[in-house]
């Protein structure tokens, strides 16, 4: 199936975006995150992006404040995945211009908007930016 | 502002910002939550406006892990708003916060295929998009064809079409039937000529997953995906849009390479021949570049191009290539690329011959085994793993050792399961085994499992060589300070078995061994100290001469812990000091546990079963496939409680002396030609309990035995049955033309094993033949335990079983030598077929000196040892002794010259049978109600049913009805009860005073038998 789900949570563990591909009850989705960013949380910048955990690989990069954690199945291309995140941090840059935190917590919707654009059922859906964007300026126009 | 204008949105986000704990942002959330709650309920004040706010709110307090169990209505509602801010709104938030189970979505079913086939493509995306994340199996069986229609339609653009391609995969994942393969190859085939890469990127994934499925379907869209992969790597053909940091779509090149992984081979040589260019150019063409992005892009795609090369078994010089770079991977400092390197190396082990090129990178990954990044170090763990074989075990479990110490905890357990599972595999002698496993439990007792400790008492039990290395390894420890329990356990254990032959060495007598071992008891839990009242009591049997004070000791502990509140260690202390008050007659109860049967290995099974990693998993299996295991497995394992567990002797390997053969029957014919001389039986040793021995350890010499028991059934066909009747007829009588006579009453041995299920069955100055036998339903195993009373060896040994018709024998293999004074057991695996009185017969001949000895004895495999006691309630009785309800199912018969008897002793008599008396349900106080289960291959488990009526004033006489479901079981068995009741220890005279007449009721072959013809007599 691919990736599992997509998280971005800041330094001091706050969810900031989730998005999962395949159903998990609120529980377990509290517990797997508690899990993953303690882990992730606690690398530093000699050890790789991958974590393994449960029957999840975690792919994951830091951005400033943020990470951006990709729950994939064992066998996915991690570094695929890895260059993936990059590209839906360069198309958030593009969107919002050296996109923070911030950007993130209060456009909710277009970050969610994005994701959507981006990657469906698991699988990725659009890697050309323009693409990706194109429905969200044409609601900005919009409105 | 943010949030186009939704400022209470702003608002409330900032609020949770700013809550200083998690207690606060709680509070925040409840508040707003029943601030939505009161707002839903006067929806009707609502507008889509107003609802699109709350509905982003409820996302965000979902997302932050609160439960959101109200609104959802009005989520699924705002999917068929007209205008596109609140569908979309309610589109995104039903994907998030429903699943495919819940009601709602069905009722949104329809406007969502309203917007699928709609004519406006934004509304179109969206619902594609929905379906594809949550859709469920209604969705697939109405909105398939849709989906189809537009992921191949012409007129669609592309930004619907990429969204139909993955919602037709969900679709397909929820009901593969959706997608029928005839007609859809070639329209996917088409698909793939695709121009735009956002289709082509979709349709990648959901061809993935039909070739996963059937990969033989799609073989027309193979060369496609080469062309893909060409059109891309060359670079020429793709908009800039698409390319990322100078490399086109990795993403694509990635998923195109998957989708080949899945067709087992290339077959058209021109398809291969493009493949493998486009492959050795990425394989040559990927250098290491100062831009992170490019290069991890880049080599995301070169890692797949491995994966793919290991796939297709590239030429040897194509996969050494491979191993080449992985090989410079795993050395360099970027921690992914390392990471990776030793992933696919582990991978490159499962599928190709490349065993050797990795072993010469072994220092390098043992490197990785100290790297301070958990995710590298479980990576190199599973490649030494995987790599490990007979020529490096010893460096690399050694070094998994000492990494032992260092480990993290998380790893411990699985660190200490692989040492352990390398060390068995692959030992190159068992002392080393013994060492590595003992290491690791000093070192990481927390972490080995009781499996560990158990496969190392099962190899020592059954290596005769290793037990005084393992006694005196396990001493060793003891004399360190602090040692795990586990320790404690497996060094107990292990003494108690085998401290006997350490008593020379010092410190090692019993009593010091005692000592040393009871000193650690205080700190033990209860399963622990189980294990050391059974290592006293062996510690104690093993003392000779006795030592009075050991004793003393010894049975005060006992005495102490008869109280235990614990039943398993309070059973044990009781038995315990009970049995070792009666002295010799212990020896045999508390022997050395027999050798355990051979299976695979409990470890390797539960690494398999606890492994999730597929990769770990995959190479487990390449690694059982190269070798089989020699391992054993222990289950339910009860040290010391008793005698050797019986049912498991069954595997034991005897050695392969002698096959039985007809000879014995040749031997049989000379001997009863009477041509050998007479030789002075040799003196008995009366003090010497043979039987004692019979059931102490295995003293057997020479390799085990692999030859087949094949021979063992020879005697079938016309000429065998009329030697069984021969047999049979020699058989009970006990005037076997031996010189040899036997001591003691063959058919009364046989009588009383016929209610025992162990005993002697035959003894004369050279031999005893003892019989332990365990019966289950319709199997029966009976050990025969051959034991030489003298100082010279009985050769020629021979053994032939002659069976009856309705029992299925096995007898293992007989060693034609039984060394002096020395035992060997021989298993008999007995299948019950049916009901019947035939009894077998064991043809049994050796030679000493110049005697040779032939005795025919009959086995207590008896119809009553397939009975098994069962309780019939008054209930139960009568409607079942009602429906069988006469002739030939069920018979009555009066018995005359019955065995007088009181009606208890009578009762008592079916008891061992054993029959069930049950008491009261029969009105009749002179009359008995009995019930039993009879066993065989061909009646299964069947209820029997007997009534015995009797006459107080005549005990001589009685009347006995029997019924069954089946005509013979009653017949048989109502005989088998008149046999048992009339009096048995006349049998050797009747036929004598009573010459047999024929009796029409009973067949040629139960004539033979005394009892039976004695029956037929009292008719």
């Amino acid at each position: 199936m691919g990736i599992r789900f997509i998280l971005m949570v800041n330094k001091q563990g706050q969810t900031r975006l989730a998005q999962y591909y395949e159903y998990l009850t609120i529980e377990e989705r509290r517990a797997l995150e508690g899990e993953i960013v303690r882990k992730c949380l606690a690398r530093n910048e000699q050890q790789c992006s991958f974590v393994e955990h449960r029957n999840y690989k975690i792919v994951y990069r830091r951005y400033a404040s943020l990470f951006f954690l990709v729950g994939v199945d064992n066998d996915e291309n991690e570094l695929a995945i890895l260059e993936f995140i990059h590209l839906l941090v360069e198309t958030m840059d593009r969107h919002f211009g050296n996109v923070c935190e911030l950007d993130i917590m209060f456009h909710l919707e277009k970050a969610h908007f994005m994701l959507e654009e981006m990657v469906m059922n698991g699988c990725i859906v659009e890697t050309s930016k323009s693409n990706i964007l194109a429905p969200i300026q044409l609601m900005d126009k919009a409105s | 502002m943010a949030l186009s204008g939704m400022r209470g949105l702003s608002v409330f986000i900032s609020d949770i910002r700013n809550c200083p704990n998690k207690e606060q942002e709680r509070l925040r959330v409840d508040k707003e939550l029943g601030n939505v709650r009161t707002r839903f309920k006067n929806e009707k004040g609502l507008t889509h406006y107003e609802k699109k706010k709350y509905v982003w709110k409820m996302l965000y307090i979902y997302m932050l892990g609160y439960d959101v169990d109200f609104g959802h209505m009005e989520a699924v509602s705002l999917i068929s708003a007209p205008k596109y801010p609140e569908k979309q709104v309610g589109y995104i938030v039903t994907a998030c916060l429903l699943n495919e189970n819940h009601d709602f979505l069905r009722l949104a079913i329809n406007a969502i295929r309203n917007d699928v086939i709609g004519r406006n493509e934004t509304f179109q995306c969206l619902a594609l998009t929905l379906v594809g994340n949550i859709g469920g199996r209604e969705f697939a069986e109405s909105l398939a064809p849709d989906v189809q229609k537009l992921l191949i339609s012409s007129s669609c653009r592309p930004l619907v079409r990429k969204k139909a391609a993955l919602c037709l995969l969900r679709l397909y994942r929820k009901n593969p039937d959706v997608v029928i393969v005839d007609g859809w190859s070639d329209r996917m085939a088409q698909l793939l000529d695709e121009r735009d890469l956002g289709v082509l990127t979709s349709s990648m994934s959901l061809l993935v997953a039909l070739v996963a499925n059937n990969h033989n379907a799609y073989w027309i869209c193979l060369p496609k995906c080469v062309k893909i992969l060409e059109r891309l790597s060359r670079n020429n053909d793709v908009p800039q849009e698409y390319t990322y940091y100078g490399i086109p779509s990795p993403w694509l090149q990635v998923k195109t390479m998957r989708a080949l992984q899945y067709f087992p081979t290339i077959e058209d040589p021109n398809t291969r021949r493009s493949l493998f260019e486009v492959l050795q150019r990425i394989l040559m063409g990927t250098d290491v570049v100062k831009n992170v992005n490019k290069n991890n892009a880049s080599h995301a795609v070169l890692f797949e191009a491995l994966a793919l090369v290991m796939h297709l078994d590239a030429e040897k010089e194509m996969m050494s290539q491979c191993v080449a770079l992985l090989g410079k991977f795993i050395a360099v400092r970027e921690p992914n690329i390392r990471y990776l390197g030793l992933e696919n190396m582990t991978r490159m082990l499962m599928v190709s011959d490349v065993q050797d090129i990795i072993k010469r990178h072994q220092a390098q990954i043992i490197t990785s085994l100290k790297d301070p990044d958990i995710s590298i170090r479980r990576r190199a763990l599973d490649l030494l793993y995987g790599m490990c074989d007979v020529s490096n075990a010893k460096d690399i479990v050694e070094e998994l050792l000492q990494y032992l110490s260092t480990a993290d905890f998380t790893m411990r357990e699985e660190l200490s399961l692989k040492a352990a599972i390398l060390a068995e595999k692959f030992a190159p002698d068992l002392s080393w085994y013994v060492d590595v496993i003992l290491q690791l439990i000093d070192k990481a007792g927390d972490f080995v499992s009781d499996d560990i400790w158990f496969r190392v008492v099962q190899i020592v039990t059954n290596n005769e060589d290793l037990q005084p290395y393992a006694a005196v390894k396990a001493r060793e420890y003891l004399d360190k300070p602090a040692i795990h329990e586990t320790m404690v356990k497996v060094s107990a254990y292990i003494l108690g078995e085998y401290s006997h032959l350490l008593a020379k060495r010092p410190g090692c007598n019993p009593q010091e061994i005692f000592s040393i071992i009871h000193e650690k008891l205080p700190t033990v839990s209860n399963s622990t100290i189980a294990i050391l009242l059974s290592t006293y009591a062996k510690i104690l049997m093993h003392t000779q001469p006795p030592d009075p004070q050991l004793q003393n000791q010894i049975w005060a502990i006992f005495h102490k812990y008869e109280s235990c509140i614990d039943a398993e260690i309070q059973q044990r202390a009781v038995e315990y000091f009970t049995l070792s008050r009666k002295g010799a007659a212990s020896v045999d109860i508390m022997a050395e546990m027999p050798k355990f049967p051979e299976r695979q290995s409990a470890l390797l099974k539960k690494a398999e079963d606890t492994e999730a990693d597929t990769a770990e998993q995959s190479a487990i299996k390449l690694r059982a496939q190269q070798q089989t295991s020699n391992a054993l497995v222990v289950t339910d394992q009860h040290p010391a409680n008793g005698y050797p567990p019986v049912s498991q002797l069954g595997l034991v390997k005897v050695p392969s002396i002698s096959t039985v053969d007809r000879n014995s029957e040749d031997q049989g014919v000379t001997q009863a030609n009477g041509t050998l001389s007479v030789v002075d039986p040799q003196p008995l040793e009366p003090s010497v309990d043979v039987l004692g021995d019979l059931l102490g350890p295995l003293r057997i010499d020479g390799p085990p035995g692999a030859a087949a028991q094949s021979d063992h059934n020879l005697i079938s066909g016309p000429e065998g049955a009329t030697y069984v009747e021969e047999t049979l007829a020699l058989a009970p009588v006990g005037d076997q033309t031996n010189n040899v006579q036997p001591i003691g009453s063959i058919a009364e041995r046989f009588q009383d094993l016929c209610l025992k299920d162990s005993g002697v069955l035959y003894e004369d100055p050279y031999i005893q033949i003892g019989i332990k036998a365990e019966w289950r339903a319709h199997h029966g195993l009976l050990l025969l335990f051959l034991g030489n009373k003298n100082t010279a060896p009985l050769v020629s040994v021979q053994a032939l079983i002659l069976p009856p018709s309705h029992l299925k024998i096995e007898l293992s293999l007989v060693p034609e030598t039984i060394p002096p004074r020395a035992q060997v057991q021989c298993p008999l695996e007995i299948i019950n077929l049916g009901p019947s009185r035939d009894v077998a017969v064991l043809d049994f001949s050796y030679k000493f000196g110049t005697d040779v000895v032939n005795v025919k004895l009959r086995l207590p495999a008896v119809l009553n040892k397939f009975l098994q006691p069962i309780s019939v309630s008054a209930e139960e009785f009568f409607p079942q002794w009602r429906s069988l309800s006469g002739p030939p199912l069920k018979l009555q018969d009066v018995v005359r010259g019955v065995r007088p008897m009181s009606l208890a002793e009578m009762a008592n008599l079916f008891t061992i049978f054993p029959l069930t008396v049950s008491p009261g349900l029969d009105p009749n106080a002179n009359n008995l109600v009995v019930s039993t289960t009879f066993y065989s291959e061909r009646t299964r488990a069947m209820l029997c049913l007997v009534r015995i009526e009797t006459d107080p004033a005549d005990r001589t006489q009685l009347r006995m009805t029997v019924a069954s479901g089946d005509p013979t079981l009653t017949f048989e068995l109502k005989e088998f009860l008149k046999e048992q009741l009339v009096s048995i220890p006349t049998i050797s005279q009747r036929p004598a005073t009573a010459p047999p007449q024929v009796q029409p009721t009973t067949s040629p072959t139960a004539l033979s038998d005394p009892g039976a013809m004695l029956a037929g007599l009292l008719h």
